[in-house]
């Protein structure tokens, strides 16, 4: 019982280890580029481990790609220099947030549209039942609901 | 016609389900196809003072294989690359990838060498130019020092007869 103890303690004691070693990144001395960092390791996805972003990532590409934006940061390239560099080399898939291109129109405006169609169904649905109300006529296309009103 | 509104969206359903199933979320298109091979200086692996430029083979098409002696796949590709060689169909250069020279070459040794050149890539810094994100990768890169075609896991042979296919056809095509 003890040992199960110690050894459930001990894999805690690993997961507070396991995230103390993603944090070996150097500290910029420039405060903001901390911030624009943190909030690229978020933006980026890590390729080896795709539902992990970089930040969250073991990895050991992620670990490089990690060096490489502190690298770029300190060279003074811009957010969007970091990600376009990022993009030519791995593709739109390392970017959390797809940028709206050819490719991914679906991606961003699929659901919408989705949302449309199912509106402008049940809109026709909700108006066919009533106008069958009022009218009472049983038309063989409604022939179905009133069957269903009834039972 | 009412009752195969719903049908027909539920069949289309599982058409795409069907789709998206048979793939490999793993496999990431890279946006390196069609474009030139990037031109950096690297060692040799094998002879240490050497360094080579990886636009060293234009003129010919080439297969650029990534590989390390810490990966478990790229063994399992490995005779197919040998038995190629042997063929002499198309030259074969590896790209060593985050490895050790003493390491790489005690594998190249146990397993045999199908390289004409090995790329001595140690940091990984190439194979982040080239997009690599798991070893083994595969590039078909062709006369003009384009890439053409990029395979990710180890390979086998349909798909190696596919791609040199794909290499052969666009040289023509540019002939």
């Amino acid at each position: 019982m003890k040992i199960l103890a110690f050894l459930i303690f001990g894999m805690f004691i690993g997961i507070v280890n396991g995230q103390a070693f993603l944090v070996d990144e150097k500290t910029f001395t420039h405060a903001g580029n901390q911030l624009r960092y943190d909030a690229l390791m978020e933006e980026l996805r890590c390729l080896v481990c795709q539902n992990q972003s970089l930040a969250d990532s073991g990895a050991g590409l992620a670990q490089d790609l990690r060096k490489k934006v502190v690298a770029m940061i300190e060279n003074g390239n811009s957010d969007q220099e970091i990600k376009d560099y990022m993009v030519q080399r791995y593709g739109e898939f390392i970017l959390y947030r797809p940028r709206l291109n050819y490719a991914t129109v679906m991606l961003w405006f699929g659901p919408f549209v989705l949302l449309l169609v199912a509106i402008g169904v049940i809109m026709r649905i909700v108006q066919s039942s009533q106008s069958n109300h009022t009218s009472q006529k049983v038309s063989s296309k409604n022939k179905l609901y009133d069957d269903g009103e009834h039972s | 016609m009412r009752q195969l509104i719903p049908f027909s969206i539920f069949i289309i359903l599982i058409i795409f389900f069907a789709i998206g199933l048979t793939k490999d979320p793993r496999l990431i298109p890279s946006p390196l196809v069609g474009e030139p091979l990037p031109v950096r200086q690297l060692d040799e692996l094998r002879t240490a003072e050497t360094t080579l430029l990886t636009s060293n083979l234009i003129g010919s098409s080439f297969i650029l294989n990534v590989w390390a002696s810490w990966c478990a796949a790229c063994l399992e590709e490995h005779h197919l690359l040998m038995e190629l060689a042997t063929q002499d169909a198309i030259p074969i250069v590896g790209l060593n990838y985050k490895d050790t020279r003493q390491d790489a070459l005690k594998w190249l040794y146990k397993n045999g060498d199908p390289y004409l050149q090995t790329w001595f890539d140690p940091t990984g810094e190439f194979g982040m130019e080239l997009g690599v994100y798991g070893v083994p990768e595969t590039f078909f890169v062709d006369r003009t020092g384009t890439i053409r075609h990029k395979h990710i896991g180890p390979l086998d042979r349909i798909n190696i007869a596919k791609a040199i296919d794909i290499l052969n056809a666009e040289q023509n095509s540019s002939l």
